[in-house]
C-alpha cells in the first residue's frame, strides 16, 4: 500500500530540517520533511494508455463528502489543520509592500488568541502553510516572516499564462529564489499538454526545477485550460516525472479553478507515480476554495485517496485568499456556539 | 492531553451520528406495536400473533408486528376489491393528483423515513438519505405522470385489478414504491406484504397515504412472514401478483399461481458480472466495485458480485481494489461517515459467513481488509456486521461464482478476450444485470449487446431511475419495473377481461392405421415435421390421422414426441444468425414469404376449406387476413425499436427490444393458418427463433407452409414445426430449459400445465387460460401485445462526457 510505504519513509526522515538557501535564516520545519521528488526519466508507458472516465470521477467526487462527515471537536481540529496548510495568497495588480506585510502578519497569527486558547492550542504552532506572492514582493514577505519558519512562495515563469520566452521564465525563477523564496509556483505551457508534446513539457519543467535549486517547485497545471481529465492526469504524471515537488490545479485566473473531479484525478496520479517508484509528491488545489466546507472536502479527499500523510503542509497546501476568514468564523462558532461575523476577526 | 491536539495527530474522522430520536418517538407514538393497514385503518396489533422487529445494528427491539393470517389477507383483499371500482373509475388526472400528493408527502417526511429505514434494515443513513428515499419520491412523481397519461398512452388497456404484492427487506420502502406506484397509476388497488425483517417504513407510508388523502382501501398492508405471503399468492381475488425476492421463492410462486389466470411479475436473484476490460479507467472501475458490491452491504439483487477482469490488468486491479477496501468504514449505520452498516438479520449474517467459509474451503483465495478482525468480536456480538470480502482464484464452476451470496462478497475471475468475458458473463442461470468497464465504446457496446441481462451499466453500476425499466433475463425473472414497460405489468387488454371460454375440443384421433384413406390411388402426400430447415420424420415413427370436417381421413401427420422437440429446440438455438440480422433484412424475408404464400393462394384456400369445412369465402378471408398479417409484421420488423431516455445529466439509457431467442408457440386448434401466422410472425419479426406446434386437428396448413418458408429464404432453424398432440408437446416445451418464452393457446388445463412447468427455468409464459381470442379481429389478433411479448427489454445505461 502506498501509504504504508511513505509512512516508513517519513519515519526515517523525521526531524530532518530542510536547509535554507541564501541568507542563512534557519527554517523551523513545519512538519517532518520527506525526501524531495528527484523525478524520473520520462516514461510515457506509465500514462499514455490511461483514459479517465469523467462520469465515474464525478460520481466519486460527488460522494466524497456524502460518505464522510466530520463534526464537533474533530471538525475544529480539521479546520486548524486546514489553516496550517493554507498558502495565504495575494496575487493582484495592486499588491503593495504594505498589503504583503499585512498578509504576512495574518499568516503568523491566523486565529485570534482567545480562540487559540479556547481550543487548548497555546504553545502549538498555528500559522498558515506559506505566504504566496509575486516575485517582486518576495523580499518584503521574506523580511516580514523572518524567523517564523513560514515559507515564502512565489509564482514565477510568466504567471499566469506562462507564455513569455523560456530564458526569461527561468530567469524569473532565479530572481525569486534570490529574493528569498522557498517555493516557486511555476505555470506550465498548456500548449504542450493540448498538443500532447510530453517531451517538451518534461524538458520545460525539468529546466524550471533546475532553476529552482533548493527551492521547492510547485507545478501549476492550469487544469481549467486543459479541459479533459485525461489531459490533467497525463500532465500530472509528466510534471512529477520532471521533478515537481507539488502539483497544483490552477492559477486562480482560469475560467474554472480547483474542482473536486480534477483534484481526484491529480491525487490518483500522485498515487500512481508513487506506485511506479516515484517519491511522494504534494498536492495543492488553488482557486475557488472559499469556505470551511471546501477545506473539509479537500482534506477528506486527501485522507481517502492518499492517506494521513497527505494532510500535512509538506504534502498538502490549499491556495486561497478568502478561505481563512470563513474558517475563523466557523471555529468561533465551535468555541462559542454562536454564529460569528467577519468583522470579529482581524483582516489579512 | 487536549482533545484537539490529539485529533491533530491522528486526523481521525470522529463520530458523526444522525439523530434517531424523532423516529424513536414515532415508534413510541405507535406503542411500538403495529397491526395491518386495511381499508384506511390500522388494525389493533394486540389481538393477533406477533413477531418482533429489531435493529440489526444493535440488536435492540424496535416493535412488535402482527403476523398476518388468511383472515387478514381476506379482509385486506376485500377492502382492495371494494376500492377498485371507484379508484379505477377516477380519471387519470384525478389519480395523478393522488400520486403527486404521495410524492410530496414522502419528501416532507423524508428524514423520518430515512432514519426509520436505517434503524429497521441496518443500511447506512447516507444511502437511505441520498438514494432510497429520493428514489421513492421520484418513483411516485414519475407514476403520477403515467396516471395522467394512461388513457392516451395505453388505449384499449384496462387496469389488471386487485394486486397482491410481496416485497423484500433489502430496499423496503423503495421496493414498495416500485410496486405500488405503477399499480395505483394504472388504476389497480393493492394489498402489500412487507418483508418481516423490515415492515416499519411501510407502516409509515400507510400513515402518509392517510395524510395525503388516498381513498381507503386503495392501498392495504398485511404484515407477516412467508406464510402470509403464500396466503396472498393463493388468494383468488388477486388478478396480479408482483414479487421481488429469491429465485427459489419465485419458482414456488410461479407454480402456485399456475392456471389461476393471474398476471405475474418476478424480480429475482442475480449473480451479475462486473466486467473490467484492459482499457478501462481502473480507478473508476475500482470505485465501481465499491458501488456494486459494498452498496447496501451487498444485499442487492443486481449487485456486481462476479468480477471478470482482463488478465493483463488483473494484478494491478486487485492491488488497487485491496487498497480501496482498506479505506472502507463499517459501523453504526446512523453514523454519517460509514460506507457499510449492518447486515439485515443474524440469519443473513450466518448465511454469508457460511458461504464465505465454504468459499475458502473450495480453494478460492480470501482477502479482507486489515481492520476486518476488529469488528468480528466486539460489534458482531451486538450487531450484524460483516467486512467487505474479496475472493480471487475463483473457478467458474464453484458455488461462489454461480450462486448469490447476498452479502458484501465479490468473486473475481480473469478472462483473456472480449468473447471470453461475454461467455463467462453469460455462464449463469441468472441474467439480471451487468456492469461493463472500458474506455472503448466499441468494446463496451459489443459486450453490452451480447451479455444476457436486463440491465447493463457501462462505466457505472447500480443506477436506478423510475423512467428506466428494471428486470431480468433468464432465472432472474420476468416483467419490468419502471418506465413504460413497467406500466404494462399492471394493465391488460380491455377485451380480454370479457373473453369467453373456448368450446371443448374433440380428443385427438388414435395414432393407428385408419379404416380407409379417402384418396386411395393418388400419389401419397407426406406431412413431415420441419426441423432446422429440413423435413424430418417423427422420431417415434408414429403418425396420427388428420380428419376433415366430417371426420373423414385426409392423411396422416407426424406424431412428434419429446425427442422431436429436443431436436427442434437445438435447431432453433443454432439459428443465431437470424437474431443478429437487421430488422430490414428480416423484413425482406417476411415480405418475400408473403409474396410466395400469395402465389399458392388457391392451394391454401382449398386446403383450409377441406380441413376445417369452412366456406370458400371464409377460407379466402382467413387467407387474406393471414397475408395482411405477414405484411403487418414485415412492416414492424424494422420499427419496433425501444426507447432512449436521459435519466441523468450526461447519461443515456437505451431500452433495447431484444429477442428471447428460442420461443415456443403452441397454436390454437382454430384458424389454423391465421393463428399460426399471427403468432409465429411477430416472434420471428422481432428476431426470435421458434418451435411451433401448429393446430393439432389441422396440421397440414403448417406442413404445406414449410415449403413456402423454404422458398422464401427463411433460414433453417428459424421456424421449426412439430406436429402432434399439442398439450403433450407443450409440456416438453414448457419444461425445456433452453426455451426462454412460451406462448400457449389452448385449454385452461393446458395453460395451468405450461405455467407450472415453466417454473423450472422461469421462462416467460403467455397463456390464454382456455379463453377464446378472435384471431380475425385486428386488436385481438395483431395488437401491440404480440410485439411486446415477442421481446425482452434490455436497458443499457451509458454515461458520457469529457
Amino acid at each position: 500500500m502506498s501509504s504504508e510505504r511513505t509512512s516508513t519513509l517519513m519515519n526515517e526522515q523525521a526531524g530532518m530540517i530542510r536547509p535554507e538557501p541564501g541568507d542563512g535564516r534557519e527554517l523551523v520545519a513545519v512538519t517532518p520533511a520527506h525526501a524531495r521528488n528527484e523525478g524520473m526519466v520520462l516514461r510515457p508507458d506509465l500514462f499514455e494508455g490511461v483514459e479517465i472516465n469523467l462520469s465515474a470521477a464525478r460520481r466519486r467526487a460527488a460522494t466524497m463528502t456524502t460518505r464522510r462527515s466530520v463534526k464537533k471537536q474533530w471538525q475544529a481540529a480539521w479546520l486548524i489543520k486546514a489553516i496550517q496548510t493554507i498558502d495565504l495568497t495575494t496575487l493582484a495588480g495592486d499588491d503593495t509592500p504594505g498589503r504583503v506585510r499585512r498578509l504576512c502578519a495574518k499568516a503568523r497569527n491566523p486565529l485570534r488568541a482567545d480562540l487559540i486558547a479556547a481550543l487548548g492550542l497555546e504553545g502549538e504552532r498555528v500559522t498558515t502553510g506559506a505566504v504566496c506572492v509575486y516575485p517582486t514582493m518576495v523580499a518584503t514577505a521574506a523580511h516580514a516572516l523572518a524567523g517564523t519558519g513560514i515559507p515564502v512562495a512565489s509564482v514565477a515563469t510568466g504567471f499566469p499564462a506562462g507564455l513569455t520566452p523560456l530564458p526569461q521564465r527561468l530567469e524569473e525563477i532565479r530572481y525569486a529564489v534570490g529574493e528569498g523564496a522557498d517555493e516557486i509556483d511555476i505555470v506550465i505551457t498548456r500548449a504542450h499538454v493540448l498538443n500532447r508534446d510530453w517531451p517538451a513539457l518534461y524538458d520545460e519543467v525539468s529546466a524550471m526545477r533546475e532553476a529552482c535549486g533548493e527551492a521547492h517547485l510547485k507545478a501549476i497545471l492550469a487544469t481549467g485550460d486543459l479541459k479533459t481529465l485525461t489531459n490533467v492526469y497525463k500532465a500530472s504524471m509528466v510534471a512529477m516525472m520532471a521533478g515537481a515537488d507539488f502539483i497544483k490545479t490552477s492559477t486562480g485566473m482560469e475560467a474554472v479553478n480547483a474542482t473536486m473531479p480534477v483534484s481526484l484525478v491529480m491525487v490518483r496520479a500522485i498515487r500512481d507515480y508513487l506506485d511506479a517508484g516515484g517519491a511522494p509528491v504534494g498536492f495543492k488545489p488553488a482557486g475557488g476554495l472559499r469556505s470551511a466546507k471546501d477545506a473539509m472536502a479537500w482534506l477528506i479527499l486527501m485522507k481517502e485517496e492518499l492517506g494521513r500523510d497527505w494532510m500535512e503542509p509538506d504534502l498538502f497546501r490549499i491556495g486561497a485568499s478568502s478561505l481563512l476568514a470563513d474558517i475563523e468564523r466557523q471555529i468561533e462558532h465551535f468555541v462559542t456556539g454562536r454564529y460569528s461575523a467577519g468583522h470579529r476577526h482581524p483582516m489579512g | 492531553m487536549n482533545k484537539i491536539t490529539d485529533i491533530l495527530k491522528t486526523m481521525d474522522y470522529g463520530p458523526a451520528p444522525e439523530a434517531g430520536d424523532i423516529a424513536q418517538a414515532w415508534l413510541d407514538g405507535h406503542g411500538r406495536a403495529f397491526g395491518h393497514f386495511i381499508a384506511g385503518k390500522f388494525t389493533a396489533p394486540k389481538s393477533a400473533k406477533t413477531f418482533t422487529v429489531t435493529n440489526p445494528a444493535t440488536g435492540a427491539k424496535l416493535a412488535k408486528v402482527a403476523l398476518g393470517k388468511k383472515a387478514d389477507v381476506n379482509a385486506a383483499a376485500k377492502a382492495a376489491k371494494k376500492a377498485f371500482g371507484p379508484w379505477s373509475a377516477l380519471s387519470g388526472h384525478q389519480r395523478a393528483r393522488h400520486l403527486y400528493a404521495l410524492a410530496r408527502h414522502i419528501q416532507k417526511h423524508s428524514r423520518l423515513l430515512a432514519v426509520l429505514e436505517t434503524l429497521d434494515n441496518g443500511k447506512p443513513i447516507r444511502e437511505t438519505r441520498d438514494l432510497d428515499i429520493p428514489l421513492v419520491a421520484r418513483h411516485f412523481y414519475h407514476h403520477a405522470g403515467w396516471a395522467q397519461l394512461r388513457d392516451d398512452q395505453f388505449p384499449g388497456q384496462a387496469p389488471a385489478g386487485v394486486c397482491g404484492q410481496i416485497i423484500p427487506w433489502n430496499f423496503p420502502l423503495l421496493m414498495l414504491a416500485w410496486k405500488v406506484a405503477p399499480a395505483l397509476a394504472a388504476g389497480c388497488t393493492v394489498v402489500l406484504k412487507p418483508a418481516e425483517y423490515t415492515p416499519l417504513t411501510a407502516m409509515a407510508f400507510a400513515e402518509i397515504c392517510r395524510e395525503a388523502g388516498l381513498p381507503a382501501g386503495v392501498f392495504n398492508i398485511v404484515n407477516g412472514d412467508g406464510g402470509t405471503g403464500a396466503a396472498i399468492v393463493a388468494h383468488d381475488d388477486f388478478a396480479k401478483i408482483a414479487f421481488t425476492g429469491s429465485t427459489e421463492v419465485g419458482r414456488i410462486i410461479r407454480k402456485q399461481t399456475a392456471g389461476k389466470a393471474k398476471k405475474l411479475s418476478l424480480e429475482l436473484g442475480g449473480k451479475s458480472p462486473f466486467i473490467v476490460f484492459d482499457e478501462a479507467d481502473i480507478d473508476a472501475a475500482v470505485e465501481g466495485v465499491v458501488d456494486a458490491i459494498w452498496f447496501n452491504q451487498g444485499e442487492v439483487c443486481c449487485a456486481g458480485s462476479r468480477a471478470l477482469v482482463q488478465e493483463g490488468i488483473a494484478e494491478k486491479f486487485t492491488a488497487k481494489l485491496k487498497a480501496r477496501m482498506e479505506k472502507l468504514r463499517i459501523g453504526d449505520p446512523l453514523d454519517k461517515s460509514v460506507d457499510m452498516g449492518s447486515v439485515v438479520h443474524p440469519v443473513q449474517l450466518a448465511n454469508i459467513t457460511e458461504r464465505v467459509d465454504e468459499g475458502k474451503a473450495s480453494g478460492a483465495s480470501l482477502w479482507q481488509p486489515s481492520w476486518a478482525h476488529e469488528i468480528t468480536q466486539d460489534e458482531r456480538a451486538k450487531g450484524c456486521f460483516y467486512p467487505p470480502t474479496l475472493f480471487t482464484d475463483v473457478q467458474p464452476a464453484s458455488r461462489l461464482a454461480q450462486e448469490e451470496v447476498f452479502g458484501p462478497v465479490i468473486a473475481a475471475m480473469t478472462f483473456r478476450t472480449p468473447s471470453e468475458a461475454v461467455a463467462l458473463a453469460n455462464d449463469s442461470r441468472y441474467g439480471l444485470a451487468a456492469s461493463i468497464w472500458s474506455q472503448s465504446l466499441d468494446i463496451a457496446f459489443d459486450a453490452a449487446k451480447r451479455v444476457k441481462a436486463g440491465v447493463v451499466w457501462i462505466n457505472s453500476t447500480n443506477l436506478f431511475d423510475a423512467a428506466a425499466g428494471f428486470g431480468g433475463y433468464k432465472e432472474s425473472g420476468f416483467g419490468r419495473e419502471g418506465g413504460r414497460e413497467g406500466m404494462a405489468e399492471y394493465l391488460v387488454p380491455a377485451w380480454a377481461k370479457k373473453a369467453a371460454a373456448l368450446p371443448k375440443a374433440k380428443p385427438m384421433a388414435q395414432a393407428v392405421p385408419a379404416h380407409r384413406s379417402v384418396e386411395v390411388g393418388g400419389v401419397d402426400r407426406t406431412a413431415k415435421l420441419y426441423v432446422g430447415g429440413k423435413q424430418a420424420r417423427p422420431d417415434g415413427g408414429y403418425s396420427y390421422p388428420v380428419l376433415d370436417a366430417n371426420g373423414a381421413l385426409i392423411t396422416q401427420a407426424g406424431l412428434g414426441n419429446r425427442k422431436d422437440i429436443r431436436n427442434a429446440v437445438e435447431a432453433a438455438r443454432k439459428a443465431e444468425g437470424w437474431s443478429e440480422m437487421t430488422g430490414h433484412q428480416r423484413a425482406q424475408v417476411l415480405y418475400y414469404l408473403g409474396e410466395n404464400l400469395e402465389a399458392r393462394r388457391d392451394d391454401f384456400i382449398a386446403l383450409l376449406t377441406r380441413m376445417t369445412g369452412a366456406s370458400t369465402a371464409a377460407a379466402r378471408r382467413e387467407f387474406d387476413v393471414s397475408l395482411e398479417r405477414i405484411f403487418h409484421y414485415a412492416a414492424w420488423a424494422d420499427k419496433y425499436d425501444g426507447a432512449v431516455r436521459g435519466p441523468a445529466a450526461n447519461m443515456l439509457s437505451l431500452a433495447l427490444n431484444e429477442p428471447w431467442e428460442v420461443v415456443a408457440i403452441s397454436c390454437p386448434h382454430e384458424a389454423p393458418l391465421l393463428a399460426f401466422v399471427s403468432t409465429v410472425l411477430p416472434a420471428i419479426a422481432m428476431g426470435n427463433r421458434v418451435v411451433v406446434t401448429p393446430s393439432q386437428p389441422h396440421p397440414l396448413i403448417a406442413t404445406e407452409l414449410y415449403q413456402v418458408l423454404d422458398t422464401s429464404d427463411v433460414p433453417g432453424g428459424v421456424v421449426n414445426i412439430v406436429t402432434g398432440d399439442r398439450d403433450e408437446l407443450a409440456k416438453t416445451l414448457a419444461a425445456h430449459d433452453d426455451v426462454a418464452a412460451h406462448w400457449y393457446f389452448g385449454t385452461a388445463d393446458g395453460s395451468a400445465m405450461v405455467e407450472a412447468e415453466s417454473a423450472g427455468n422461469l421462462k416467460a409464459t403467455w397463456v390464454n387460460n382456455g379463453k377464446a381470442r378472435d384471431w380475425f379481429d385486428h386488436e385481438q389478433g395483431a395488437g401491440e401485445e404480440f410485439l411486446f411479448r415477442a421481446v425482452r427489454i434490455k436497458n443499457i445505461w451509458t454515461p458520457f462526457g469529457v
